[in-house]
């Protein structure tokens, strides 16, 4: 049992991964035998230690397909009622969009105090998207990775935001757009005098000189800080949101009085969820704007 | 765990979406929204508007009722006043006119009477003179005697 629940939870967070296998590397086949690899190779792999073996040369088939089909299902949804908006009186779908992009407008003006036309929209696209990511998180664990084992794929993971991949992936344009919006507006002296002028200074030179590098270590602590917290803090989240449904999951297995209470502890903590993942978003949505009127301020 | 070109890949992604909303969604939903509450906005100012100048209407006409019903009153009243007068003047000249008949039939009766008081007295003296004419038997001269005749018709 101790066995088989540690390749269940193992195989829950694997991913799909295609990437290049390294020349030399010893394929573990099925029925037991091994092939060594005479040159290095593009192919799926065959569990987490080929994942591994591979390095940076892989993709997660799996986050990055879901992430973009997610996203690419609310684009469309947003870009659908973008076409029917109307001046009339809106119904239905349109009226939960709009409400959406409201709350959203309604944010950015109150934290946001730059003009930027690309801040809202930015916004918009992290609080649905991210929410779309994070609700994956509600289906039940086995039912999509069930389904594409039938299909023969070994491998789903279907909460792309349980990828750091993409958390870091979104945190680090989140960074750029920073260090963008920054040069911009200060030009790249301000952005310079921005690292290495606070928090000390002096107006003696020569005790200026010390602090230069003293202030350019902090400061650029800080800044690396804010997308790697960004990033993390959503991965975080949502990787022990999906782990505690992994265990409830393993529950189901031992017993009709466990499995009672994992369905009833699924079932509470679903509910508890639904409050965690779209908090997420928006705290994700909330820091990225935060940070870039940051960037936005000149002092 | 593994940090790998799946990082890349949405990073690329990522990109993208915020490129289409960018582009097709966010200013379309918001312009229309926009619009929509400068049209409820201009609508509701025209409601309020209208609401003030029914309000304003329906003042002036209560107004209007009101000097109406006054005008009307006073023309009422005047006509009330004059009716008055025209009955007072016609009684008074109805009372003069009585007391004028009155007096010149007074007038008349007495002059009437005088009249007839004269005549008896005339009659008085010829009588007067016949008889005394038959007394005497003779003539009675008239002219002789008409100072006489005079005074005696004086008595009388």
């Amino acid at each position: 049992m101790a066995g088989n629940s540690q390749e269940y939870i193992s195989h829950h967070l694997t991913n799909l991964t295609f990437g290049k296998l390294p020349a030399g590397y010893v394929r573990h086949n099925e029925d037991g035998s091994t092939t060594e690899l005479t040159e290095s190779t593009w192919t799926m792999a065959h569990g987490g230690d080929e994942a591994a073996a591979m390095g940076f040369n892989a993709v997660h088939v799996d986050s990055l397909g879901w992430s973009f089909g997610l996203g690419a299902l609310i684009m469309f949804l947003f870009w659908r009622m973008a076409k029917k908006a109307h001046t009339g009186v809106p119904s239905g779908m349109l009226n939960f969009v709009e409400m959406i992009v409201e709350f959203i407008d309604n944010t950015v003006k109150e934290a946001f105090h730059g003009r930027s036309a690309l801040v809202a929209p930015l916004s918009l696209t992290i609080f649905t998207w991210v929410f779309m990511m994070n609700f994956m998180d509600l289906i039940p664990v086995d039912v999509l990775p069930a389904l594409f084992g039938a299909m023969g794929v070994g491998y789903m993971k279907v909460v792309p935001s349980t990828d750091v991949n993409v958390t870091l992936g979104m945190a680090i344009f989140v960074f750029a757009l920073m260090i963008f919006y920054s040069i911009k507006i200060k030009g790249i002296g301000g952005f310079v005098g921005e690292l290495t002028l606070h928090p000390f200074n002096s107006k003696n030179p020569v005790v200026q000189a010390i602090f230069i590098p003293v202030n350019f270590f902090l400061e650029s602590v800080a800044l690396i800080a804010k997308p790697i917290s960004l990033g993390l803090r959503l991965f975080g989240n949502m990787y022990a949101g999906e782990m505690i449904f992994i265990l409830i999951a393993l529950m189901f297995s031992a017993g009709i009085a466990l499995g009672l209470m994992a369905g009833v502890l699924q079932w509470a903590w679903a509910v508890f969820h639904i409050l965690v993942i779209t908090l997420q978003a928006f705290i994700f949505m909330m820091l990225t704007i935060v940070y870039l009127s940051m960037a936005h301020e000149d002092h | 765990m593994n940090i790998n070109l799946t990082l890349i890949g949405q990073i690329i992604t990522f990109g993208v979406f915020v490129w289409f909303c960018m582009k097709f969604v966010w200013p379309h939903l918001l312009t229309a929204m926009q619009e929509r509450e400068k049209k409820i906005a201009d609508g509701l100012d025209a409601a309020n508007r209208a609401a003030r100048d029914l309000e304003l209407a329906q003042k002036e006409a209560a107004d209007q009722l009101r000097a109406a019903k006054e005008k009307a009153a006073e023309i009422i009243e005047q006509a009330n006043k004059r009716a008055n007068q025209i009955v007072d003047e016609a009684k008074e000249s109805a009372r003069s006119e009585g007391q004028r008949i009155v007096a010149a039939a007074q007038a008349e009766v007495e002059q009437e009477a005088n009249r007839a008081k004269e005549a008896l007295r005339k009659q008085v003296s010829e009588l007067a003179v016949a008889g005394a004419a038959k007394i005497l038997g003779k003539s009675v001269d008239a002219t002789a005697h008409n100072e006489l005749l005079d005074k005696l018709a004086e008595e009388l």
